[in-house]
């Protein structure tokens, strides 16, 4: 009895010591982050609600408060910089909705592939997949631009199809408005949500944007696929033996068992895809800089245009607004795929599994105390 | 290589904003005030200048350094020529840290972004040559009444023919038009014979010849009022509507996916195209053996073109004005203007080195021609995104009503001049 208690006192001795020096170590981390995280974005806030003009320092006299101005301009609906961005909604709502579905779809189908033991030549499939993803978003949307040029690989190649490819880059039209053969009258041309008419909302991506959209496809799944192969060979291969023995095929031990199992993994996909393709820049800055007619401008590479051109209010206003968007529709993810529950779900398991250990932990002294 | 140098150039930057910010005192903002007219309006003292420019090439960057350095010799100040590749950024990023280049290249919608936030020094009214720059490019560099800076040089838009596809449809030197009906015409016989007329960007920078050749311009003569939507700017825009349909011209990027009108041109996919003198350089260099002349814009109800230029922009806080003062009358000197002419190809912002400048490239007096009658497109803040706005627009122009597209630049541009 007093030995556990001089060992619990000597523990906690040591756990106080320990704090110290944790807290020690992780100062110079905290101050880092600090300078190069916190200050940075209090000033932005603080930017998105003044008038800072882009010379000196923003916290100064000359800089006024002007009160959410910036972030109504922004969202209004009327004027250029508040039909731009809602254009850029659009463009980046109609990406998120084509890659994040798409992305996850595919990447988790290679995982599937490469790490079926049959196959030849596992190694050099991965890292082929997982190639674009380790090459620079640079080099890639260069190699885009040739191939989806007017004459280059990809029409040349839907020529010997029959089809004439459309000037990807150059093209405007939207996709939806091919499609459905959508006009821009009656109740479609009426409506206003962001500055845009409904006609402009059913549009659908622009080819220009589909091109993007195919590329991140594209680039993406080797990343994404690299998460689910590791999350498959957690799974172990008893699981796998198990649900054979019960006579499960292929599809059902895939349907029932594997993707039960990767729904951790499925939910982190999703998430890091709904992010990443919110903030998707370089790819348009070098590509297209928000063209043809405003079609793959997104929000982020408004904020970055707004803010150079001399309006670092608004810039920043967007940047904010781009940030509640993103934490929205995680957010809607979350309740869509009803992880809180799943969440829930393990902590009773953990409870249940720690109750359990105790009732066995008391068996066993109850045993070895008879024994004595 | 690139990278590296860039990194090498901006860690020399920063050497030198930190030496500037180490010798230049407090004391030097009292001399942002205009002063008396003389050889400059602040005095010079030795304080090591830095320039930054956003350099067309090698051949730019070379000849400001030269000429940078030979002023250095004989003033004894240091001189740094910084070539940028994304100058309106590095700009930004100097004016935000309070340490900007100072002397910087300087569009007259940079200067109106910049004059506004306070940042740039006017000096161009205490110029000893001020009446011997071109006017409209003064008027170009002046904001809120204040002449600001000089023009470095400029460009107008002419028009370039394709000389060998020209005697291929069989028209001769008679033949070249002078007004829209001739440009039509000329149209025509070209066409007939299975070639693309006319081709040019999609973008107001080019389109917009046509209105002022209608007598049009975005903006009323005071700058207060937006004309977008004026008849005339509607009878222009209607007459570009009206070739591209008809098949008289196209926009170069529907020509097998080019870049600009000089590469369409270049690549012979038309025979005349409406570009600047900038062409003459990527002709020389990608195109040798393409044999072409320039001459006049046909005219509409009148002559008419666009002009572009920038001007050597000192900053409000640059510790030494005097010497960059010095410098820049230096650099905007005749003589040292037709040098940079025959270095990279431009024109002289000042009209006592124009008929040097004929004289050394007669095959371009037309460029030099235009100059009388050249407008310029509006530079107010937030000009540049209605700019943008068009450009975005003209693409569609085929199938869009101009009066629709000039009307809704209408309320934006008059939404800019309000907030300006």
């Amino acid at each position: 009895m007093t030995v556990t208690a001089i060992s619990h006192r000597r523990r906690r001795g040591a756990a106080q010591g320990q704090g110290v020096a944790g807290w020690a170590f992780v100062t110079p981390v905290v101050i880092i982050l600090g300078i190069f995280l916190v200050v940075p974005i209090v000033m932005a806030l603080w930017v998105s609600v003044s008038d800072w003009s882009g010379s000196g320092s923003p916290f100064t006299a000359q800089v006024h408060f002007v009160g959410a101005k910036n972030y109504t301009s922004v969202l209004n609906g009327q004027g250029l910089t508040a039909q731009t961005f809602g254009l850029a909604v659009r463009n980046n709502l109609y990406y998120v909705l084509y890659v994040v579905p798409l992305q996850t779809a595919l990447s988790l189908f290679l995982a599937v592939m490469v790490s079926r033991r049959a196959m030849k030549g596992r190694s050099f499939f991965r890292m082929a997949f997982y190639f674009p993803s380790v090459t620079s978003s640079v080099a890639i949307t260069v190699l885009w631009l040739f191939l989806f040029s007017g004459s280059g690989v990809v029409n040349k190649v839907m020529s010997y199809l029959s089809i004439s490819g459309p000037d990807w880059f150059n093209d405007p039209n939207g996709v939806g408005t091919q499609l459905f053969h959508l006009k821009e009258s009656g109740w479609l041309a009426t409506g206003n949500f962001l500055g845009i008419d409904w006609y402009q909302w059913l549009a659908g991506p622009s080819v220009a944007m589909s091109a993007f959209i195919i590329m991140a496809i594209f680039t993406t799944s080797g990343t994404f696929m690299l998460l689910f192969i590791a999350a498959l060979q957690n799974i172990g291969e008893d699981t796998e033996e198990a649900a054979l023995i019960d006579g499960a095929g292929a599809w059902a031990r895939f349907r029932y068992v594997t993707l039960p199992l990767l729904r951790p993994t499925l939910y982190t996909v999703i998430t890091l895809g709904l992010i990443g393709t919110w903030q998707i820049f370089d790819q348009i800055w070098i590509g297209t800089h928000g063209g043809p007619a405003y079609t793959t401008t997104t929000p982020a590479y408004m904020a970055y245009d707004t803010a150079f051109s001399g309006n670092w209010g608004k810039g920043a206003a967007i940047a904010f607004i781009l940030f509640g968007i993103i934490i929205v529709m995680t957010l809607i993810q979350r309740l869509i795929l009803g992880e809180a529950d799943a969440t829930k779900m393990t902590r009773k398991q953990l409870r249940l599994d720690r109750a359990q250990r105790a009732a066995s932990a008391a068996a066993a002294e109850k045993t070895t105390g008879r024994a004595h | 290589m690139r990278k590296s140098r860039i990194a090498a150039i901006a860690t020399l930057g920063t050497a030198a904003a930190l030496a500037l910010s180490a010798c230049g005192g407090s004391g030097f903002s009292s001399t942002s005030s205009a002063g008396a007219s003389g050889t400059a309006s602040a005095s010079a003292n030795t304080t090591p200048l830095t320039i930054l420019i956003g350099s067309s090439g090698t051949a730019e960057t070379n000849a400001v350094n030269a000429a940078v350095s030979a002023w250095s010799q004989q003033s004894g100040i240091k001189a740094t020529v910084i070539a940028s590749s994304n100058l309106e950024q590095d700009a930004a990023k100097g004016f935000a840290a309070g340490k900007p280049a100072d002397i910087l290249y300087t569009s007259p919608a940079d200067l109106a972004t910049w004059a506004k936030a306070g940042n740039m020094y006017a000096y161009g009214d205490t110029l000893p040559n001020k009446s011997d720059f071109y006017a409209p490019l003064v008027k170009a560099f002046t904001y809120n009444n204040q002449f600001y800076c000089a023009p470095k040089d400029f460009s107008t838009l002419a028009l370039e023919i394709n000389t060998t596809m020209w005697q291929k449809a069989g028209l001769t030197n008679a033949d070249i038009p002078t007004t829209w009906a001739q440009l039509d015409a000329v149209g025509q016989k070209i066409k007939a014979k299975g070639m693309v007329p006319l081709t040019f960007g999609p973008q107001i920078e080019r389109v917009g010849v046509f209105m002022a050749q209608a007598g049009g311009s975005l903006v009323s003569a005071d700058g207060k009022t937006a004309t977008v939507n004026s008849a005339a700017n509607i009878a222009g825009l209607t007459e570009v509507q009206k070739l591209l349909k008809d098949g008289t011209a196209a926009y170069s990027s529907t020509l097998h996916n080019a870049g600009w009108g000089g590469e369409a041109f270049g690549k012979q996919y038309a025979v005349m195209t409406i570009e600047g003198n900038w062409i003459t350089g990527a002709m020389q260099t990608d195109y040798q053996n393409v044999k072409y002349k320039v001459v006049q814009l046909p005219a509409g109800a009148q002559k008419g073109t666009l002009e572009y230029t920038n001007c050597w922009g000192i900053t409000a806080k640059s510790g030494n004005v005097g010497g960059a003062e010095s410098l820049v009358q230096y650099l905007t000197s005749t003589n040292q203007q037709l040098a940079f002419a025959k270095a990279f190809g431009v024109m002289p912002s000042v009209q006592s080195a124009k008929a040097q400048w004929i004289k050394d490239n007669p095959a371009m007096a037309a460029f030099v021609d235009g100059a009388s009658y050249a407008q310029n497109l509006p530079s107010m803040p937030g000009a540049a995104a209605v700019i943008t706005d068009f450009d975005q627009k003209l693409p569609s122009l085929a199938t869009t009503s101009p009066k629709t597209i000039l009307d809704a630049e209408q309320k934006n541009l008059q939404a800019a001049i309000n907030n300006g």
